[in-house]
């Protein structure tokens, strides 16, 4: 009941603060609520097979495999095969960090990650159908291209700001 | 329509891996719900915070802000509500398009879009969890500075 409070004490606070919004003023307190459950049941519905994905990816397939397609020696295929694995993706974008998460314990090279999280941020397929359709072609083509560049430089200086140190850190944490 | 891909995918994936090995299949289960359960707290949390940010941050409140506001202001304007709200494509384009058609500069658009995507304040506990501090900071921050880039780009190329 402790570790429970403790966990989710964030949680707890956030919705008394939304229970006194409520009551000072009922007109937003209900409209957030109504967002809250709206989000909740949206989220909620794409989340459980992700997380069979994760956990089926986790048991069958071994470090060897994922480090030799997406470590540190994979070199540029390595990079398309995260590029791609993060735009074929569905969901949003917090829904990746815990498959970037099992990619570094396989052993996947921290930059491919970083532009796994990039793709899946910004160039998910289903997506660029939907901005196309919305803001035109044009639009959609135009941050493409800016945006394949920007994962790429993104990933590469994010890598480069952490030494070794900081670096088997974040392996660390993932294990 | 995504989503029954990846319910279909889940599905697929769970049968098969159920027929190859029943013990791995049960593991692959537990893990699944495991990692579930450990963003749950943030998770929640986060979601409390969209509803309240929404309610408070109407769309006509955002169209006011990105529509009449243009120029650097308008653009760092639209980066910064980007970067905070965390609403899915599907909400974001259609909501993108009525801003745009309400008078919006692409170049304020594409920083809302951008930050939208690659940046998010609200999702940064479950980040770090993740990254670390440092390299979700640098991750965010590139972002945001990247996203400012592609606007101004976007604005040029599309005037």
């Amino acid at each position: 009941m402790k570790a429970f409070l403790k966990r989710y004490k964030v949680f707890l606070l956030l919705i008394i603060v939304n229970i006194i919004v409520g009551f000072a003023l009922p007109e937003i307190g209900l409209k957030s609520l109504n967002l809250t459950k709206k989000n909740f049941i949206e989220m909620i519905s794409v989340i459980p097979p992700i997380f069979i994905l994760l956990g089926l990816l986790d048991v069958w397939v071994d470090r060897a495999t994922m480090m030799k397609y997406t470590g540190k020696n994979s070199g540029l295929k390595g990079v398309l095969i995260a590029f791609l694995l993060g735009s074929a993706a569905a969901g949003p974008l917090y829904a990746a960090f815990p498959i970037a998460g099992i990619m570094l314990k396989k052993g996947s090279s921290l930059f491919n990650v970083f532009v796994f999280i990039g793709a899946w941020s910004t160039t998910k397929i289903p997506m660029l159908t939907f901005e196309a359709a919305s803001l035109g072609i044009h639009f959609m083509i135009t941050r493409l291209i800016l945006s394949i560049i920007g994962i790429l430089i993104i990933a590469g200086i994010t890598e480069k700001l952490l030494n070794q140190e900081q670096q088997k850190k974040i392996y660390e944490i993932n294990q | 329509m995504f989503t029954y891909i990846l319910y279909g995918l889940a599905g697929g994936g769970l049968a098969i891996s159920f027929f190859k090995d029943r013990n791995k299949t049960k593991m692959a289960l537990r893990k699944a719900w495991r990692s579930f359960e450990n963003i749950l707290p943030q998770f929640l949390s986060i979601l409390i915070i969209i509803g309240l940010a929404l309610a408070i941050l109407s769309p006509e409140t955002i169209t006011v802000l990105l529509g009449t506001r243009s120029g650097i202001w308008g653009v760092i304007g639209a980066a910064m509500i980007g970067s905070v709200t965390l609403i899915p494509g599907f909400v974001a384009f259609p909501l993108a398009a009525a801003l745009q058609k309400n008078g919006a500069g692409y170049m304020q658009i594409a920083a809302f879009v951008s930050t939208l995507m690659m940046v998010g304040i609200v999702t940064l506990p479950l980040e770090i969890k993740t990254f670390g501090k440092r390299a979700t900071m640098i991750r965010n921050i590139l972002a945001f500075a990247f996203s400012l880039i592609a606007a101004f780009v976007i604005g040029v190329v599309l005037k």
